[in-house]
């Protein structure tokens, strides 16, 4: 009992947990049981596999060697190692950003019909961006800015448009120190060259490199992402919703969505209320078709939709055993390999659509835009065939089904505190100036076993609240919170300080705002921006009373996150285990003090959700000071 | 009583033992802190190489114990009970004649403290570091009785 506790503070986790162990299934608790102890060497950065004169290892305790076959250092290993990692996280927030390019693009040629420009406001917003006359007709505007949004990724020089929506004053930072990123692919290539056997051995020019590839991920990749999706799929309103495993309804047809491009997904909302196959699935005795998402997929049906959401990350297993699942398709990214074998032990069907993500031996049903309805429909009628296959005295559905209100952009957040009419950034402004807010903070990222899930992301964040800081969303973060009810305007009365839950009750939001998926992190960076712009919180976004955390995170495009808030002048803190780096006592300290000085934004490394708080409170006070701001209103 | 064996054939030489046996001796006991420790805590077990494979070597408490001889300060003893080499370290005068007698090159020299490492077996806890930590099972405790090659 107390050990399931410890895995997590979610009833509807532990309760699957259980329900595993009596039936000998493994997730990721045992997987990681079974992993430890996990190698020193790894987790202090100090393995290096680069070149095939190694595997190289340096002894931290200062006996053994201290320098790989190529005479690299504990620094040059540790950081080469960390450089690699930002690589693959950009690389993947940034092709995801391509693939959503590319159906714009097809979409322009009239091969993806079943799109449609849903925002036509944003699009001429985005054209103007790019210089292109919004006086053409649509097909025109959308042709250009898919083919000057897909020139982003092969651009070789100047730099990203969208780096132009930072304060004046960040992108002379970057200019000086070298960093503007010239192309979104060019970056990543550059830095993975300066990993190469023998070509960068200065760790604090490999991560500055690092910090230019992290941008053009948060400022190129993502934020394209971001853009066409809301473009392409709507942009997001605030709407309410339904969190944790609750959601999965009994006697429907289950359909979970799970990965990170809604592309394929937002057909899959449609089809699941194509009226033809609700009549097919209420032929084989279900009451209808329940679609329900896991990770950042779901995050993106739920801004647009309201689309339940199943679980975050360490949920993907669980879903899967509560034996009411009849398809689970899913895209890209964070989609663990174990799924397949957990799948096995029900009747669910595992279904690949992404042909850059396969399993052996799993369905693959390949998604194409310019079929993607097609496809939809497809898989949605292998869950309503599967339905009768269902072992109904296998299913367990926990009760747990929490409301939640999601779909907070940086539009959005512009009209609700200005009102549609008037809409402005002004209100927030003046709310952190006069002191009833002390300021703001984005906690986000992923779960890891490591840590007792969602305990760190939802300890963290209602102690910011409790402090009279708004706090800004993303990812599995965001869902974590979701689930403790803290999405839910009425959470401000709960836990909100004393300014914070006036200010929630004068405009009637949460306390805690979920802004989207982890490549949305890139509306908290436009965001910041335009709070600048309206003016009196500095002239920089290392000026703002602000501060990012991701508290649990796993993945490397956490990393790549982390770095270009920190690259952006935002202090950012790492949980879980620290980055591995520690076998490098030079890298570690400049990432956590060294940097601050060169870009305005540091890291920090923390495994206590308090102390976490606390530092973050601490930071936003340095910086309320620095601005000379007002005492804030109720300490 | 219980001895250390080892499959030589298992070993990977990730030496995991080594970290682990540093950090079961460190104040902290935790990884990352042991090494901002001011005396540094070392591995008393090292991964050797000879011949295209990894030995894990620590102090073998033989019964006949060449160290305790050599010992001029009487700070190792031979306790029968334990069936261990038990080490002084307030008597130890560092003069490495252990160092020099051990036949299977287990006792290391602690330079910075000049004292010298052996295995204590992790003393009262059920499993020594080194066996938590293998991740390929080559390091083996068992009862001396129960040995089957």
């Amino acid at each position: 009992m107390e050990e399931i506790k410890a895995k997590s503070i979610d009833q509807a986790t532990q309760e699957i947990l259980r329900k595993a162990k009596e039936e000998n299934i493994k997730t990721a608790w045992e997987r990681l049981e079974a992993q430890q102890p996990q190698c020193g060497f790894g987790q202090l950065g100090l393995c290096c596999t680069i070149c095939n004169m190694g595997p190289c290892r340096i002894d931290p305790f200062g006996e053994g060697a201290q320098m790989g076959v190529c005479g690299a250092n504990q620094d040059t290993i540790a950081a080469r190692n960390l450089a690699r990692k930002i690589a693959a996280g950009a690389a993947a927030h940034s092709d995801h950003g391509r693939d959503v390019a590319e159906t714009l693009s097809l979409m322009a040629k009239g091969q993806a019909h079943d799109y449609a420009i849903l925002d036509i406001e944003k699009l001429k917003a985005l054209a103007e961006e790019f210089d292109i006359d919004t006086h053409r007709n649509e097909k025109e505007i959308v042709q250009e800015l898919a083919r000057k949004l897909l020139a982003e990724f092969g651009r070789q020089e100047a730099e990203l448009v969208f780096l132009t929506r930072a304060p004046k004053k960040r992108q002379a930072i970057w200019k000086k120190l070298g960093i503007l990123p010239r192309g979104i692919d060019r970056e990543i290539v550059e830095l993975l060259h300066t990993t190469n056997m023998g070509v960068d051995n200065d760790y604090r020019n490999l991560i500055t490199t690092s910090l230019c590839c992290a941008l053009s991920d948060g400022w190129g990749g993502s934020m394209v992402a971001t853009e066409l999706q809301d473009i392409i799929l709507g942009s997001p309103q605030p709407v309410r919703g339904k969190v944790n495993l609750g959601v999965l309804k009994k006697d429907y047809v289950n359909v979970v969505v799970h990965g990170h491009e809604p592309i394929l997904s937002e057909m899959a909302v449609k089809a699941s209320q194509d009226a033809e196959l609700i009549k097919l699935a209420k032929s084989k005795g279900a009451q209808g078709i329940n679609l329900a998402g896991i990770c950042c997929t779901a995050n993106e049906v739920l801004m647009r939709h309201g689309i339940p959401v199943a679980g975050n990350f360490l949920q993907q297993e669980l879903a899967i055993i509560t034996g009411a699942v009849e398809v689970m398709m899913v895209d890209a990214q964070c989609i663990m390999p174990a799924l397949k074998e957990v799948a096995s032990c029900f009747h669910t069907k595992l279904i690949t659509t992404n042909p850059k993500a396969r399993f052996p031996g799993v369905i693959h049903i390949e998604f194409h835009p310019e079929k993607a309805y097609e496809v939809a429909k497809e898989i949605i009628k292998l869950a309503i065939e599967n339905f009768s296959n269902r072992d109904k005295d296998r299913v367990d559905i926990p009760k747990q089904e929490v409301d939640l209100v999601s779909g907070f952009t940086k539009e959005i957040i512009f009209q609700i505190l200005g009102g549609r009419y008037r809409a402005s950034y002004k209100p927030l402004n003046e709310a952190i100036i006069s002191g009833r807010l002390r300021g703001v903070a984005g906690v986000v990222g992923c779960n890891n076993p490591k840590q007792t899930h969602d305990y760190f992301h939802t300890t963290l964040v209602k102690e910011l609240i409790k402090n009279d800081v708004l706090v800004l969303q993303t990812g599995c973060s965001a869902i974590a919170s979701a689930k403790q009810g803290l999405l839910i305007p009425e959470a401000a009365e709960a836990y909100a300080g004393k300014g914070l839950k006036e200010i929630c009750e004068a405009v009637g939001i949460p306390p805690v705002l979920h802004l989207g998926s982890c490549v949305d992190n890139s509306r908290i960076l436009t965001a910041a921006s335009q709070i600048i712009a309206e003016g009196g919180l500095g002239e920089d976004l290392s000026d703002l009373p602000a501060a990012g955390c991701a508290p649990e995170w796993m993945s490397e495009k956490a990393l790549a996150i982390g770095f270009y808030f920190v690259a952006s002048g935002i202090y950012t803190i790492f949980g879980a285990s620290p980055f591995p780096i520690l076998g490098s006592k030079n890298l570690t300290d400049y990432l956590t003090s060294g940097l601050e000085q060169l870009i305005g934004g540091r890291f920090e490394f923390c495994a206590d959700p308090l102390k976490m708080a606390r530092l973050m409170l601490e930071h936003i006070d340095k910086k309320r000071q620095a601005l000379n701001l007002r005492p804030v209103m109720y300490a | 009583m219980k001895q250390l064996y080892y499959k030589v054939d298992k070993c990977l030489g990730c030496k995991s033992c080594e970290i682990a046996c540093a950090v079961a001796h460190s104040l902290s006991g935790e990884l990352f802190n042991t090494l901002q420790e001011e005396v540094l805590s070392l591995p008393r077990k090292k991964v050797l190489y000879y011949k295209d494979k990894n030995y894990p070597v620590s102090c073998r408490h033989c019964k006949e114990p060449k160290c305790v001889d050599a010992c001029m300060a009487k700070a190792l003893v031979y306790d029968k009970e334990k069936g261990m080499v038990l080490h002084d370290t307030e008597r130890c005068v560092g003069c490495w004649m252990c160092v020099m007698v051990c036949p299977y090159a287990a006792i290391r020299p602690n330079l910075k403290t000049k004292i010298p490492l052996r295995c204590d077996r992790c003393n009262d806890k059920d499993n020594p570091a080194c066996v938590e930590a293998c991740p390929t099972g080559a390091i083996i405790w068992q009862e001396e009785t129960g040995l089957r090659v």
